[in-house]
Formats: C-alpha cells, sequence, structure tokens
C-alpha cells in the first residue's frame, strides 16, 4: 500500500490494512478505494470494527486516527 | 457412471443444496490454473475460501476471484485464522459483504472456525460455541468446524449450527479419520430425532480411503484442502476425492456385512467332489 495515498497535501493519518498512510480531510471510502484503483465488487471494508457495506462507501468520511481494513478473498480450506 | 449412481443423493445445509458431498478448499495450490483444474476434477459444487488484506497475498495483483467461476460453485467463506469470537463474527461479516457483491448464494453461510492454539490449529470450543449463537442471530447459516467430541457437537447444535463439522484430526495433517467411534457418537447424537441434519467431516484428511471411510461412517459429507492440493498430482487426487466420496456414500447406503471372525465359504458346500479334511 503507498504510505501517502492522496498524494501532497494530506491531513489526515489513518491505518489502512496495519498501515499508517495519509488521505486528505474529506475523503470518502470510495473515493481512497478509487484512488486505490480497487475494484469494490471484489472487497468488503472495516472501519474502525465495522464493517461499512458497499451502499454506504460513498457516504462514509474518513476521520483522523481511523483503522480500515480492506479485504478480498483469498484462496483457503 | 459413478455420478450416474449418485443423482438423486443431494447433500442439504440450511437452505443449500450441492450435489456433490465434497467440499473442497482453495488454499494452498501452486498456481490458480492448477485448483482451478484440480476443483473441476473433483467434481465439488462448493468451495471454501478465506477473507485476507487485500493485495498483502498476492504481489502479482491477481486476484483468486478471476480463477473461480461464481455461477458454478457456491462459495462457502470461512473464518480460518481467528481466534476469537469477536474476530470470527468480524470475518463472516466481511465475507458476506463480499459474496453480496458477487451474488453468490454462500452469502448467507459461513464455515466458522475459532481456533485456540497455533500448532494444533484445535478448535476453542467455548469461543465457537459463543460465535455460533452471535452469527445465527445475525442471519448466518453457520457450519461448525469442531473437534470430534459429541458433547461439544450436540452444544453447537443447540447452539443453531446448521451443521456440524468434527474433524477428523488435525487440519492439514493428513492422518485421516483418527477415532471413528467418536465421529459415530456425533452422528447418533446430531442424528437422534433428525436423521437429515448433516454431518461434515472437516479436516485431517490424507487420502481417498480416508474420505471414503469418513463417508462408511455415514457423514453427509466431506471438506477438504491440503490432501488434495498438496498431493504430488492434485488433479489425479481431486479424481480420486471424488470417487472415493462416492464410493464412500454408496457403501453406506448399501450396508456392510458385519465383520467375523472365522471364514464363511462364498461356494456351496454341497456337491464338491473333493474331500473334505478332518
Amino acid at each position: 500500500m503507498p504510505n501517502d495515498v492522496m498524494g501532497g497535501g494530506g491531513a489526515m493519518k489513518i491505518k489502512l490494512n496495519g498501515q499508517s498512510c495519509e488521505v486528505d480531510a474529506g475523503t470518502s471510502i470510495a473515493g481512497l478505494l478509487d484512488r486505490l484503483q480497487l475494484d469494490n465488487r471484489v472487497l468488503a471494508v472495516e472501519r474502525n470494527l465495522e464493517l461499512v457495506s458497499r451502499t454506504e462507501h460513498a457516504a462514509t468520511l474518513l476521520a483522523e486516527g481511523d483503522r480500515l481494513e480492506v479485504v478480498t478473498l483469498v484462496g483457503g480450506g | 457412471m459413478a455420478t450416474d449412481l449418485c443423482t438423486e443423493s443431494l447433500l442439504t445445509i440450511g437452505t443449500h443444496t450441492l450435489r456433490s458431498r465434497l467440499i473442497v478448499g482453495t488454499g494452498k495450490y501452486s498456481s490458480h490454473m492448477l485448483m482451478q483444474e484440480a476443483l473441476h476434477l473433483s467434481g465439488t459444487d462448493c468451495i471454501t475460501v478465506a477473507v485476507r488484506r487485500d493485495r498483502l497475498i498476492d504481489a502479482d495483483g491477481n486476484n483468486l476471484l478471476d480463477f473461480i467461476d461464481t455461477q458454478r460453485y457456491t462459495l462457502l467463506p470461512n473464518t480460518a485464522g481467528c481466534f476469537s469470537a469477536d474476530d470470527a463474527v468480524r470475518v463472516a461479516r466481511l465475507g458476506r459483504e463480499i459474496l453480496l457483491g458477487l451474488e453468490n448464494p454462500g452469502a448467507d453461510w459461513v464455515k466458522l472456525e475459532v481456533l485456540s492454539d497455533t500448532k494444533t490449529l484445535l478448535p476453542d470450543p467455548v469461543a465457537t460455541i459463543e460465535a455460533t449463537e452471535r452469527l445465527v442471530a445475525e442471519g448466518f447459516q453457520v457450519l461448525c468446524y469442531s473437534t470430534d467430541d459429541p458433547i461439544i457437537a450436540r452444544r453447537l447444535k443447540e447452539a443453531g449450527a446448521s451443521s456440524v463439522m468434527p474433524a477428523g484430526s488435525p487440519i492439514g495433517s493428513g492422518q485421516g479419520i483418527l477415532n471413528p467411534n467418536s465421529i459415530r457418537i456425533c452422528l447418533e447424537y446430531l442424528k437422534d430425532g433428525d436423521p437429515d441434519y448433516p454431518v461434515i467431516v472437516d479436516a485431517g484428511v490424507g487420502t481417498a480411503s480416508d474420505v471414503t471411510r469418513a463417508m462408511e461412517l455415514g457423514v453427509d459429507g466431506v471438506l477438504l484442502n491440503t490432501a488434495i492440493a498438496h498431493a504430488r498430482d492434485p488433479r489425479q487426487m481431486a479424481s480420486a476425492m471424488c470417487l472415493g466420496t462416492e464410493a464412500g456414500h454408496l457403501a453406506y447406503l448399501a450396508g456392510r456385512i458385519p465383520k467375523k471372525l472365522y471364514a464363511t465359504a462364498s461356494s456351496p458346500e454341497e456337491g464338491t467332489i473333493a474331500a473334505r479334511p478332518r
């Protein structure tokens, strides 16, 4: 994951999949996934231990100190 | 041929109906292509998947889903790697969210694993029961990975599990069914007054005869991964597992003969021209 997701004037520090990174104030989950070029049809997002459903990605704004988990499916038994 | 014999024998777990009694994992294959072929040859229509942080597993950016026909397979997301009820519930919710996005029928069920120990990967029975209750309350159909303890199995069913899945032996160990008597008692307790309640042996299978043996005990299905993925030739082993599952299920339905200490001749004793000893 890139350390500085939004490039330049990052204003907030968050944890993304366990790694610190900076994003602009006012960034939504949808905006973040877009910048990361992630296809939200094959992933799920959890913010501060709570699932954020796909329909809420656009309306959910990130806040300083948020812990975000972006997960997908991998091989497993 | 073998599949023709079993076409009317479907495996029902909760609201899901499966054509194959073999559920196959998607982990540990040397390539996604090999996995794809092995899944096909196994005859399964239900495959397990794990939930992990994006882009931290495959540096090439290949998504498992690029190699899985989600129209063909019902996905069964697991909570593998969870060591608490809280984490298992989180992972179950995330798995459901992904499967909803895929419009896969597996969105309403989960293979619950709550582990207690990294060395044995044995489940934490207390946390498994707690997580089962919470997930059932959230509308999940819960398939519980468990030890082969009949009392725990019964408690999981009482907690609302759609299926109890006792391990034959530790995950990935390939030791087969170590205690068939425990599995038999699990079957007796779980199916008491409820003969269609699905019981699946999950974990420990090493080769096709292990699957056959499990099915001959009367379990409804077998879930495995490593035995195919780490076989020298996963394609051939996938075919063997397919046939082993069918063979064991048919043998169970057919009803084996009792074991006896002494021989019983198959050819008639009358009319023989040979002199008998003594």
